[in-house]
């Protein structure tokens, strides 16, 4: 029979939600790295025992953390043999959290600028990993979504860490600028189908896309339109804040926007909106079904000032149709007085028969469905805020 | 006659619908722009910018017929398409909902 593990990143530690297949009973283990902001855990598909977490603080830095067990013991790759690594507050003593944006003449960009808040430019500066994106194909080979925005790519099980420095220093970066959360890359999604093909996602800059693993870089924003911002259709500065994609169509993505609900049928080369009948279009996650490619989750919250559900009503909302026409999933779900938020990497859904779909919110609650988003029930309530949930489908 | 385009949640304070249109006497300055629009919606006293100091809130930015002027003197005359009315003068807050 097959099992379920749920990797959860929150603002005070990692836990990990492991049950059966029927996910009526679960196993609860953490906090690991106690005290310390996970941003976000992922296991590779292709040794689900070999996890990565990114482990970060204010005070200390960043930390890349991994487990080649499943999650029951960790250690920082690259610490030299002999070495403890002991505590989770022990610093690396190899090159695990060395990310050093790649500024050669042989094959670096140069160190540029992009915008503040207020336009003024502002020089880019590590400051934490916010995203791991395992490999298709090779356990060792992990991508690296950090802040300000780039990608980095390590090929030995995050032991050193490379820049992909071509779409830092594509052409329009001084054109980029924060979220609240920051110049964050938070998306990225390697296409089973095209193995040169990568997609990423950065607030507030929009989305982009590879067709020769990373090397070259194009945004792919057509089609977004976002009022707030000084030209609304500009090429680059839309505030993206998730896109996903199923594995079996290459062409066909999903994104939540900063406002605006919307997919593209190319790939990326354009999108149309397909909010059609959302209480609000604003929102952080989305996500699809693992068996139908046009079954489609997000949560609307109520606007970009008031980051809560509308009416205090914690609602999934469901698309079987591609978008534009969504049905409200709320049994299980607190229906009166619920003002919590879902962050952006904070959904995940697994692989069995029966589809199983997971979130998490910043009320340190995670939600599990085990039967598509019919029906909902709290599989944890009380974790600090939680900022990441992936789910890993182990037979 | 001038028209001003607010961010929602400056419209949504000021219980404003769609774009302001203000009647300034004199040079068309960000000044006096925002000195008519704080008379004429006093609850923006303070929201744009500091009452005393009147230093621009660090999470708003100026535009003028799509050129960004946040860090223009204040008393710059704006364009003449911003001063006819032809285009109006972008206030826009920044990205800070992620």
């Amino acid at each position: 029979m097959s099992n379920v593990r749920v990797l959860v990143g929150t603002r005070k530690g990692a836990f990990i939600l492991s049950s059966d297949g029927k996910r009526e009973k679960w196993d609860v283990s953490g906090p690991h790295f106690a005290g310390w902001e996970i941003y976000h855990m992922k296991g590779s598909p292709v040794d689900p025992n070999r996890i990565y977490a990114s482990q970060t603080s204010g005070w200390f830095g960043q930390i890349i953390q991994r487990s080649d067990d499943g999650g029951k013991t960790w250690f920082q790759p690259g610490t030299p043999a002999g070495e403890s690594t002991g505590t989770p507050e022990e610093m690396p003593k190899g090159e695990s959290n060395k990310f050093v944006y790649d500024t050669s003449e042989e094959t670096g960009k140069p160190l540029t600028t992009h915008q503040f808040y207020d336009g003024t430019p502002k020089p880019w500066e590590f400051k934490r990993v916010w995203h791991l994106e395992p490999s298709l194909d090779d356990p060792d080979t992990v991508y690296a979504g950090i802040e300000d925005a780039a990608l980095f790519r390590s090929t030995n099980g995050g032991q050193t860490w490379q820049e992909l420095p071509g779409l830092r220093g594509h052409g329009t970066g001084s054109q980029w600028q924060p979220g609240a959360g920051g110049l964050c890359l938070h998306s990225i999604i390697l296409d089973s189908a095209n193995r040169d093909r990568i997609f990423v996602a950065i607030s507030a800059a929009g989305a982009f896309r590879s067709d020769d693993a990373g090397a070259t870089w194009k945004p792919i924003n057509q089609g977004l339109h976002s009022q707030y911002i000084p030209d609304p259709n500009a090429e680059v500065g839309h505030c993206v804040h998730h896109i996903a994609k199923h594995p079996s169509n290459s062409d066909v993505l999903f994104m939540q926007k900063h406002w605006d609900v919307m997919r593209s049928d190319n790939a990326g080369d354009t999108w149309t909106e397909i909010s059609g009948n959302l209480p609000t279009d604003f929102g952080f996650v989305i996500d699809v079904h693992a068996h139908e490619p046009e079954t489609i989750y997000v949560v609307p919250i109520k606007s970009d000032g008031e980051h809560f559900p509308p009416d205090g009503k914690l609602r999934v909302y469901r698309s079987r149709t591609g978008g534009n026409e969504w049905e409200a999933l709320t049994n299980g779900l607190p229906q009166s007085n619920c003002y919590v938020n879902v962050l952006r990497d904070a959904m995940a859904i697994d692989s069995l028969d029966s589809c199983g779909i997971y979130f998490g919110t910043t009320g340190g609650q995670v939600y599990g469905s085990a039967d598509a988003g019919d029906t909902w029930a709290p599989i944890v309530r009380d974790l600090p805020a939680v900022l990441s949930v992936e789910v890993q489908t182990l037979k | 006659m001038i028209v001003v385009a607010l961010p929602a949640h400056l419209r949504a304070l000021a219980g404003i619908t769609g774009d302001v249109q203000l009647e300034i006497d004199g040079p068309v300055t960000r000044h006096s722009v925002l000195d008519a629009l704080e008379a004429r919606y006093p609850m923006l006293r303070g929201t744009i910018r500091d009452h005393v100091a009147g230093a621009r809130r660090p999470l708003l930015r100026f535009f003028a017929c799509g050129e960004d002027v946040t860090h223009e003197a204040a008393d710059a005359p704006l364009p003449e398409a911003i001063a006819s009315g032809a285009e109006p003068f972008f206030i826009i807050g920044a990205i800070a909902g992620g």
